[in-house]
């Protein structure tokens, strides 16, 4: 029997149907919640055309989500790792405090003389007068204090909650401190009710970046190769690792946005020839609008697992069409490979067979099952904790996706092409040529094409149905985030956490790869969780339990 | 590290640069995990309690269990009474808690949610299971700290719980002001080895730091019960420790239930322990154990045998202000110096205290009460010192001015100890001179040139 009809009968493993699962997580809830739930949670059916899932839709109010806020997917995920920027968070103390050095965007000053800002946090601390008075000299001041103490060549400015309640116009601060004090200043209305989950504020940080950053620098950048990744954050140093393979393939990235990059990179960026998307989810925004404004094509790529690394280094490879490249890559990831397989052949023998289940993220969740699969693991559960349909079902489905209320909030910018700068990379003739030979651009096909039939798919899984699943199915690793970890390992089985990386990584690309192999295999083989009973619990004869005599000295 | 930071200190009047303190309802959150079978509700944006619950954890490597109204943009315009209703009927189906504790945000304070209203109409629409209840607390993030957070919890438990049925009990009620759960169990043992029988709320340990054993428990088996704080109206007095954190709670229990009350500085090091032990021994009219005379002879002791290392060693400190008094008053007692103290929560009274604590060490000690990490940066840029204290934030100040440091106070995110060891108490006093003199000492050994190695220190 092939590894893949093992798969297809036991689905789930040796537990019940992914159909019963879904039944008894659903059952101890009231009506209207169980009808809402239900929509999130799918058994994944007829992969090739993955069902319709209720995605990117309002959390239960009540229901233990894992879900954050539009300011922590704003200024926590996508502007906040740009180091050089000045960050200040509008709002009382918590906002800022919590998103200072919690998310392990790693970075490194380009020249002494520079600040890395990310050990700041900054904020305006609102106080009481400040609702009740507005608080908009209050920004006006700090901006100004943080101008003169600091002189950074830009300063960010974040909204929470109160202050688009109170009606403070931050962005007209912004303008009126950039005309005053001659450096690029800008807001994100990112407060944190708006949108669902830490979606919306991806997106009105997309619109931000691209409005007051993207295009700013227009120096020719000198490569034959240059692209741009897009949704890399550097968790780990994992950007650090993408750029050490594609440096060896002789490829240049200017920005990677926005892990570990810097402001000016962020504004020389519309010269690349390429964009390569690694989480669609955070910044698919992005991708679509500087193909519109520079003609600059995209494709979504992969770099975490060896089969995801490998496949999206040869796309790269083909997009740009010199059989020098072609070879090179090839030559690279040989190279790679060779300290790759004696490790794959290792953790291996431990690994495979084994269960995980992965709920985390936009993109992490369908990435990682790529990794899992290296090892030979099964992925029998998964789902997202903030990504819309078209991450489960592809981006086909884009346009049968409803618009809703809380989505309309959020600003789409009018994009049109740059008289002067828009540019096509490739000619129309030349794009059609490489899609009838099978590339695709602009794709992304989803989770849900991937996983096996007959596995769970769950969307912002609640802490009631994440128990279940261990209760039913005791995967051998979870990978899930910070809020979860503590539940999971209660219970026996161990948790990756996969939005810090439990403070290790990289597990991007080869390097990334072996560290993520060796992790797991000590996270499976460890042998804490046969510790978690004491011996006398399951054996009433102390005696017997009792250890051998000690061994003599001599 | 910290590139950007100068000796030059320019006045801010808005700009917090990296804050010693957070905002009010996480110590809310806190305060609620200490009740048992209790679910810690925020009620406002899911981010806060993301936020909380991932800090919480972060901090104690325990689950961190709460729930939220999830406010979108709708709600925030609306009103959330909808949302709330929706998300109690969900958590006492699903979540089974004896009790829930709301508390708010700066989101549903700016809308103006009146919560008792909601709860009133949540019990009418029968959605509060008979026997279960709502409790809440105002912690609008504008207003005060994490600190008062803890506190105005600590009041909402006397307000909704506490009852007086007129017989006194030979009862000491404890509230033991934001500390560790180790801390919490520590105060129990003290209180045990006295013999008083207490009543010790909210208490987090065996919730925050409970066994691992294959059993996942939503509620641990610790935690101060609902029976137990209804109990503290009939207690013969209340021992508050730490006035920011437990005296509000305190006050209204002396002034709803007529127990008598003593507000106390946390037990830490010697003299604030030895306090908390006489206030203990004279509310609960019993003797002080020979072996707890040991302990602080044994603390004493190794005061004693340390004392030259310790001796007029200038530390900036910062934390938060019911940490700081005790702490900064054990330093002087064993001979340092305080020379900067700095709390991101208001204290105008409280900074007054601290320079009389340090009037004899360091009558020149700098004490900034609402300022910020930065500014103790900045200062000890220009005036050096031979010691780092607080929280982990601290850590790239101790770095970037090669300073040793040891970690205490909220949160503690890089190191492990605080989760097993107290920190009160004389066994507290003990850990503290063991690490403040082994940061001494690594630097030493790690930086001395090999011709002034000491074997023995």
């Amino acid at each position: 029997m092939s590894d893949e009809t093992a798969q297809n009968d036991f689905p789930m493993g040796d537990g019940p149907s992914a159909a019963e699962t879904r039944e008894k997580m659903l059952e101890v809830y009231p009506k209207k919640t169980q009808r809402k739930r239900g929509k999130q949670m799918l058994v994944n059916e007829t992969p090739e055309t993955p069902a319709a899932i209720g995605a990117n839709s309002r959390t239960v109010p009540g229901i233990i989500t894992q879900r954050g806020c539009s300011y922590a997917g704003c200024k926590g995920v996508v502007i906040g790792p740009i180091y050089d920027i000045l960050h200040i968070t509008h709002g009382p103390i918590g906002c800022g405090w919590y998103s200072w050095l919690s998310r392990r965007n790693m970075t490194k000053i380009r020249h002494p003389e520079e600040t890395n800002y990310l050990q700041y946090s900054m904020s305006t601390d609102m106080q009481e007068d400040h609702i009740v008075f507005g608080g908009e000299k209050q920004l006006e001041q700090a901006i100004q204090e943080a101008y003169d103490e600091f002189k950074p060549k830009a300063i960010s400015v974040y909204a929470t909650c109160p202050v688009g309640l109170i009606g403070d116009d931050i962005h007209a601060v912004c303008r009126k401190m950039k005309e005053k004090l001659g450096i690029n200043i800008f807001g994100f209305s990112c407060e944190g009710y708006k949108g669902v989950s830490q979606s919306a504020g991806h997106h009105i940080a997309n619109n931000g970046v691209f409005k007051h950053m993207i295009g700013l620098d227009d120096t020719p950048v000198e490569a034959k190769y240059k692209l741009n990744v897009l949704g890399e954050y550097n968790i780990g140093g994992d950007a650090w690792e993408i750029d050490r393979i594609l440096r060896l393939c002789g490829i240049h990235i200017i920005g990677t946005l926005s892990g570990g990059v810097s402001y000016d990179e962020i504004c020389n960026c519309h010269n690349a020839d390429l964009n390569v998307v690694m989480c669609h989810r955070s910044i698919n925004y992005m991708a679509e609008m500087m193909e519109q404004k520079f003609g600059i094509p995209w494709f979504k790529v992969n770099f975490i697992g060896i089969e995801g690394t490998k496949k999206s280094l040869r796309k790269i490879a083909k997009y740009f069409g010199d059989k020098e490249l072609i070879d090179r890559v090839e030559e690279v990831i040989a190279m790679e490979m060779v300290d790759v397989r004696p490790v794959i052949a290792d953790v291996t023998t431990r690994t495979k067979g084994k269960k995980a289940a992965l709920f985390v993220g936009g993109s992490r969740a369908h990435h990682y099952q790529d990794l899992f699969s290296d090892m030979g693991m099964k992925t029998i559960a998964a789902g997202y904790e903030f990504a819309h349909r078209d991450d489960y079902e592809g981006r086909d489905v884009l346009p049968s996706i409803k618009i809703d209320a809380d989505s309309r909030n959020i600003e789409e910018l009018d994009v049109k092409a740059d008289p002067e700068r828009f540019n096509l990379r490739k000619t129309q003739e030349r794009k059609v040529a490489l899609e009838e030979s099978g590339f695709d651009f602009s794709d992304y096909e989803g989770m849900m094409r991937q996983m096996a039939k007959d596995t769970l798919v769950i969307d912002d899984i609640s802490h009631h149905e994440l128990e279940k699943l261990i209760e039913l199915h005791k995967p051998d690793v979870i990978g899930s985030g910070i809020k979860d970890k503590y539940v999971i390992e209660k219970m026996g089985v161990p948790c990756k956490q996969l939005h810090s990386y439990d403070y290790g990584g990289p597990y991007a690309g080869f390097k990334g790869a072996i560290n993520f192999f060796k992790e797991i295999d000590r996270m499976i083989s460890s042998k804490v969780w046969k510790l978690t009973r004491a011996p006398w619990k399951d054996d009433s004869d102390s005696q017997s339990t009792a250890a051998k005599e000690p061994v003599a000295v001599s | 590290m910290l590139e950007g930071t100068t000796a030059e200190i320019r006045e801010r009047k808005a700009l917090r640069v990296n804050p010693a303190k957070t905002c009010q309802p996480i110590g809310a959150m806190y305060a609620s995990l200490g009740i048992h079978k209790c679910m810690p509700h925020s009620h406002g944006s899911q981010g806060c309690c993301a936020y909380h619950r991932s800090h919480l954890t972060r901090h104690h490597k325990e689950p961190i269990v709460a729930t939220t109204s999830s406010f979108t943009e709708g709600a925030s315009v609306f009103g959330g009474l909808a949302n709330l209703k929706t998300a109690l009927e969900n958590i006492f189906t699903i979540y089974e808690p004896d009790i829930v504790s709301v508390h708010t945000t700066c989101l549903s304070e700016v809308i103006g949610d009146d919560i008792p209203t909601i709860v009133k109409k949540s019990e009418e629409a029968g959605i509060i299971p008979e026997g279960k209840m709502v409790i809440h607390a105002n912690t609008p993030s504008f207003v005060g700290s994490h600190v008062t957070g803890f506190s105005v919890q600590c009041a909402a438990f006397v307000n909704y719980l506490a009852e007086s049925n007129g017989a006194k009990k030979n009862v000491i009620n404890i509230f033991p002001g934001w500390v560790e759960p180790a801390d919490m169990r520590e105060l129990k043992r003290i209180a045990e080895l006295l013999g008083v029988e207490y009543i010790l709320a909210p208490d987090t340990s065996d919730v925050l730091d409970s066994a691992l054993d294959g059993e996942y428990k939503m509620y641990p088996d610790g935690g101060t019960t609902v029976s137990q704080l209804k109990a503290m109206g009939d207690s013969l007095a209340t021992l508050a420790l730490g006035p920011m954190a437990s005296a509000l709670a305190a006050e209204k229990l002396t002034k709803k239930c007529k127990v008598d009350h003593s507000i106390l500085e946390l037990p830490i090091g010697i003299s604030a322990t030895d306090a908390f032990v006489n206030a203990l021994r004279i509310a609960g009219d019993v003797t002080v154990p020979r072996e707890l005379e040991k302990e602080r002879g044994r603390l004493v002791d190794m005061v004693s045998d340390m004392s030259q290392y310790l001796h007029r060693k200038k530390v900036a400190i910062f934390g938060d202000p019911d940490h700081l008094t005790p702490m900064i008053k054990f330093l002087v007692e064993v001979g340092m110096q305080p020379a900067v103290v700095v709390t991101g929560t208001k204290g105008k009274k409280w900074a007054q205290n601290i320079r009389e604590i340090c009037s004899e060490a360091n009558p020149e000690v700098e004490v900034v009460p609402f300022s910020d990490i930065h500014y103790l940066h900045q200062w000890i840029k220009a005036n050096p010192v031979d010691l780092l204290m607080g929280n982990t934030y601290g850590k790239y100040v101790a770095k970037s001015e090669n300073l040793p440091f040891v970690r205490f106070g909220f949160p503690i995110l890089d190191r492990v100890g605080h989760r097993a060891f107290p920190l009160l108490g004389y066994a507290g006093g003990l850990r503290l001179i063991e690490k403040i003199t082994d940061a001494f000492f690594d630097k030493r050994d790690r930086e001395d040139p090999d011709h002034e190695i000491e074997l023995v220190l």
